[in-house]
């Protein structure tokens, strides 16, 4: 079973967040996503300042077998995005809920909650779709 | 034996099946003006009266003097090269698909990219695209794409860039929301006028196409380009022409160096020049490359070196992530079918000429050229258009309309050239010239001597 934090929100397309209080979004992708990707090669990305819309392509991922877009879950202004990722690509399998994260959004206005899934929500969704 | 594996129940029935009338009715896309219609054959020959008629035909086209380029031109290509390039282990226009199992194809592929690498001074290349026109279009794309500091996707294309690719890229690109603005030109010395882009200086601007040569043949400043594109966050796509590299300064270094890197991002152009005949107009080939810091924003097929897990060296395709087969819609390009045997050509003619022979090529050609331009503006009625220095092609003003006079010189066995005067009708009567290694001094006196006598014919009988 894959390691899904409770504290986190999740989206269909396998994105976390972790939201804080002050309106700011850290958002990376699932261990189940780096897992079924394989051995990360290379990670884009957005620059510090860019505008994205909830949904928006904003990160590319890319393994030996694939590369996918990651979108953002949150409207919002991007103020960091991890750097590391660019000559460390594997921090991403390794600690996908931490060392690995993407990049931070400040929104603007309050999270609609209701469009990502809890832990237990995105564990069920997990579960339906293996089958 | 017909040698046709379809009889005509098979087509019936295929055609019921997607119901459709005809096989003509699977052409409805193309309009109608734009197809070949009748070709004079008859219905039924056989193969020997078949061939003697097309052997008829040919023989009247004649052996014409060619003196047209514009973006396809005339050189000599060493009989060994299509004497290799013809052998079984290479005669396949495909990647092949089993790509790893193919050693010697990806090997020829790989000395290709670093031939074309070292020719333009960039970092890496991709294995071709079709022809030089798609080639800017795709280098367009790559521009919306590798430009993060850009979201306008508008792109400025100097009216001196060849006016086909301009439409190819128009055609290819345009419909992505992608936005070509035109750039005028200095009448007098016929290059893009610095001046001309001012206006854009601080606006959000993706690209900058640049040709050198360009399409009039003259030498654009291409340093001075490349520095205001920079200064400006604006990427400079080259267009360039493979066999003028042997002379001109490579794409790489153009401009000056700006946070240690210089030169243009992205270069690109036909690649016919390097052995591809005339043929009628293709195939071709289009090259793409570019500095590394783009690389995954680069469409195309890439072969690099690697070694093997007992560490014995051989090449694989990589960075494949990035293609459709893959990525699907997200792919850098649906382009992938890439002109092989174009491209193994080219580089057998690269690796027997060498660069003392490439630099031959050029060298002759642009010497031809200028003795062209000389002899054609001691008539009557003539002057040269441009004061910018050239390459191997050059723009001749007559005193009548131009289209007339190419007629009365084909009768006369000689293609003279591009009439400019339907892209360039600010220019008059204007023709586009070019004159390669393959002519003689005798071949330009011909021309010479025929277009006199076509322009003054009294002067020519006195």
């Amino acid at each position: 079973m894959s390691n899904i934090p409770s504290d986190l929100r999740y989206t269909k397309s396998h994105e976390w967040v972790r939201l804080r209080e002050n309106g700011s979004a850290e958002i990376g992708i699932s261990e189940h996503a780096q897992s079924a990707l394989g051995d990360l090669v290379f990670v884009e990305v957005p620059d510090v300042g860019r505008a994205v819309k909830a949904g928006e392509a904003c990160a590319v991922v890319e393994s030996v077998k694939a590369a996918s877009d990651v979108y953002s879950p949150v409207s919002g202004k991007v103020t960091a995005s991890n750097s590391a990722l660019a000559s460390q690509p594997e921090l991403l399998n390794q600690d996908p809920y931490g060392a690995g994260w993407l990049f931070r959004v400040q929104t603007a206005a309050a999270v609609d909650d209701a469009a990502l899934m809890s832990a237990a929500d995105y564990a069920k969704y997990l579960a339906d779709e293996a089958h | 034996m017909a040698f046709i594996p379809h009889t005509p129940d098979d087509i019936a029935r295929m055609l019921a099946a997607i119901g459709v009338q005809s096989i003509d009715d699977l052409f409805d896309e193309i309009p109608r003006e734009l197809r070949a219609g009748t070709l004079g054959v008859p219905t039924a020959l056989g193969e020997m009266e078949l061939g003697r008629l097309m052997t008829e035909r040919a023989v009247a086209d004649g052996r014409p003097l060619n003196f047209i380029g514009a973006g396809a031109y005339e050189h000599h290509i060493p009989a060994p090269v299509w004497a290799i390039t013809t052998r079984g282990e290479f005669y396949s226009a495909y990647t092949p698909y089993q790509a790893e199992a193919s050693q010697g194809t990806l090997q020829l592929i790989y000395e290709y990219q670093s031939m074309m690498c070292a020719l333009t001074g960039m970092e890496v290349s991709n294995a071709s695209l079709y022809d030089g026109a798609s080639a800017l279009a795709e280098a367009c794309l790559m521009a919306v794409r590798a430009n993060r500091a850009a979201n306008s996707r508008r792109i400025l294309v100097p009216r001196t860039v060849n006016p086909t690719y301009t439409q190819v890229a128009q055609s290819i690109a345009g419909n992505q929301g992608i936005v070509f603005e035109p750039v005028d030109f200095d009448r007098a010395a016929g290059r893009t006028l610095l001046a001309a882009l001012e206006p854009y200086s601080g606006q959000d601007i993706t690209a900058l196409v640049v040709q050198q040569p360009n399409f009039f043949g003259c030498l654009e400043e291409v340093d001075r380009l490349t520095d205001w594109a920079h200064r400006n966050k604006i990427l400079v796509i080259a267009v360039v022409n493979p066999i003028s590299l042997a002379l001109l300064k490579a794409p790489g270094e153009w401009g000056a160096p700006q946070a240690g890197v210089h030169g243009a991002d992205i270069v690109c152009g036909e690649g016919q020049p390097l052995g591809v005949p005339l043929s009628a107009g293709g195939p071709y080939f289009g090259f793409m490359t570019t500095r590394m810091q783009y690389v995954r924003q680069m469409p195309g097929r890439i072969v690099g070196r690697t070694v093997d897990v007992d560490g014995r060296p051989g090449f694989s395709l990589t960075l494949q992530a990035r293609e459709q087969h893959i990525r699907r819609s997200k792919a850098t390009s649906n382009i992938c079918t890439n002109q092989g045997l174009l491209v193994t050509a080219a580089t057998i003619y690269m690796s027997l000429l060498g660069a003392a022979g490439l630099e031959r090529v050029a060298a002759a050609s642009m010497q031809r050229t200028a003795e062209l331009t000389a002899a054609l503006g001691k008539i009557t009625g003539i002057r040269p258009a441009f004061s910018a220095p050239r390459f191997h092609e050059s723009v001749l003003i007559l005193d009548r309309p131009v289209a007339p006079v190419l007629g009365a010189l084909s009768r006369r066995g000689i293609f003279g050239g591009l009439d400019l005067s339907e892209r360039y009708p600010e220019l008059g009567n204007a023709l586009l010239i070019c004159a390669t290694e393959t002519k003689t001094a005798a071949d330009i006196d011909a021309y010479a001597g025929a277009l006199a006598d076509i322009m003054n014919p009294s002067r020519a009988a006195a």
